[in-house]
């Protein structure tokens, strides 16, 4: 158990779980405790962000302050006190 | 593509039926969840990527023939209004679908063809992209036209939102082409230099899309709409080279989305009866700088692992494809291949292009003819099938990448005495093989 806290960028498409929030609060010293707290304040929220098999789904990116988290550890990723984590779609460019 | 109706979208004439011509809905290309034509871009189950379901009405090749000369004329196979080319737009497309037999020769091949996209409005593809955005922005209630950019669609962007008479906000990498910048800022939008890279950029727009209501980002939130404009290209090919598919093609890779889109168009012409349908074969090109797909593709996996990018060909760019798996599953369907070129080769197919067809392409046309000229030389493309390869932007735009390669043959005095010096009257003969080296 940490005491980190970290903001959490929600999505539009997942603000309905997080009754319309833009950015909530959650403690975890790495991203995937960091989605587990989020899973529990907000159910639902992890299926979406996660695959069945539990990895980070293909069209999510997610970003631990400017950090893609699959150029770092992925859901190991360490989430620093007061670091921002970022669920974005990943289906948007064409340059 | 089979189309489940919407939930709630029952009755006999949705509003969208007429506004988005053919279009009747958006479904997800992961889960199959199907949503009402709206300003969604990803599914709200999986993050997937929506795309535009159609149920076409009668299209014939007479009925597109007797159309403008631009993308309107498929406005039957596009999501967007039947008066579609009434409204301003810059009316892109019917772009020069030049016979190569110089280059084919070159190459060691029978028939070729470019399509010299450098013919559009603002000189690349991204224009037919844009004006299928805009009006669906339109449609959609939007009143401001953005993008991120590696500067082609930046272009095309400020240059549509001005002739709509509508505000438009562009992203690009602060070490974009100077050409670029200038043909971006010249139209008197709001044009953000950002010290990033394209996919910083494209994170910050994906963070901002859906905030601001009254914002289209042509290739964010109207996604789905935007990227159908790509069809036309397929479409286009198909009608001149006399309403038949090509048997192989080449086309660069960026996001993915061109290629994707091109297969599509192919396969809803023959479905539609349009052409003939014969086995084609998909080839996708990338800079070895930024090869995420080809990396995947020669691995054999259906992923595509994110890589940072360091290339020439900015406008291909992308570390981070959106639609790099279903190129994956294109290419592996009809039999290509994904290849990439090294910033040295792209230099070297620009002179080549030029010098055998005079069409002066931009980087990613480089990259596309040396990708070609690469699977032709390994065997792995046929020198004797009817090929097609895209140039999809203007070299007027990326001096920078052959302004140490090329250069005066001389500089000499007005004088006869100077010219024969110089020795221009022997270099005759050699002119043709130079070009070639």
């Amino acid at each position: 158990m940490t005491s980190e806290t970290v903001t959490v960028r929600i999505p539009t498409i997942l603000r309905n779980l997080t009754g319309g929030a833009a950015e909530v609060s959650a403690e975890g010293g790495t991203l995937r405790e960091v989605i587990d707290k989020l899973e529990a304040a907000h159910p639902g929220i992890r299926a979406r962000v996660l695959d069945d098999g539990g990895k980070i789904r293909r069209f999510v990116n997610v970003y631990v302050g400017d950090e893609d988290v699959r150029f770092a550890q992925g859901l190991e990723t360490p989430t620093p006190a007061g670091t921002q984590v970022s669920i974005i779609p990943a289906v948007a460019g064409g340059a | 593509m089979a189309h489940t109706p919407a939930e709630g979208s029952e009755g006999t004439e949705t509003p969208g039926a007429c506004r988005f011509g053919p279009a009747v809905g958006l479904s997800c290309r992961e889960c199959g969840q199907s949503y009402d034509l709206g300003p969604r871009y990803a599914c709200e189950l999986c993050f997937g990527p929506l795309e535009i379901a159609y149920e076409f009405g009668a299209v014939t090749r007479e009925a597109i023939a007797g159309g403008p000369p631009n993308i309107w004329r498929y406005r039957g196979l596009l999501p967007v209004p039947a008066n579609v080319a009434d409204t301003p737009n810059t009316e892109p497309g019917w772009t020069r679908l030049v016979r190569a037999d110089n280059l084919a020769k070159a190459l060691g091949m029978r028939a070729l063809w470019v399509k010299d996209d450098t013919g559009n409005p603002t000189h690349s593809f991204k224009d037919r992209v844009v004006a299928v955005a805009l009006a669906a922005a339109r449609e959609l209630g939007f009143t401001v036209l953005a993008a991120p950019s590696t500067g082609n669609l930046a272009n095309a962007v400020a240059a549509a939102a001005a002739r709509a008479g509508i505000q438009s906000v562009v992203m690009v990498p602060a070490d974009l082409e100077r050409q670029k910048i200038i043909t971006t800022a010249v139209y008197g939008g709001t044009l953000l230099a950002i010290e990033g890279s394209y996919d910083d950029i494209n994170r910050l727009a994906s963070e901002i899309a859906g905030e601001h209501e009254d914002w289209a980002f042509v290739n964010v939130n109207v996604r789905p709409y935007y990227a159908e404009g790509s069809k036309t290209l397929g479409y286009e090919v198909a009608e001149q080279l006399g309403w038949r598919l090509p048997e192989q093609i080449v086309i660069p890779i960026a996001s993915g989305s061109q290629l994707t889109k091109v297969d599509k168009a192919f396969h809803e012409l023959a479905k539609l009866g349009l052409v003939e349908e014969r086995p084609y074969r998909v080839f996708g090109a990338q800079a070895s700088g930024c090869a995420p797909v080809s990396s995947a593709f020669r691995a054999g996996h259906d992923v595509v692992q994110p890589v940072r990018a360091e290339t020439i060909a900015k406008s291909l760019a992308i570390g981070n494809p959106a639609d790099g798996p279903y190129v994956l599953d294109v290419v592996r369907r009809t039999n290509g291949a994904v290849e990439d070129v090294s910033d040295e080769e792209i230099v070297d197919a620009i002179r080549l292009l030029a010098a055998t067809e005079g069409i002066f392409a931009e980087t990613a046309g480089g990259v596309t003819v040396a990708t070609l000229r690469k699977l032709v030389a390994e065997g792995r493309l046929d020198p004797d099938a009817e090929t097609v390869v895209l140039n999809t932007g203007d070299g007027l735009k990326t001096l920078d990448a052959v302004v140490d390669a090329v250069r005066p043959t001389a500089t000499i005095r007005p004088s006869l005495d100077a010219l024969r010096g110089a020795g221009i009257f022997d270099r005759q003969g050699h002119q043709e093989r130079a070009g070639l080296e």
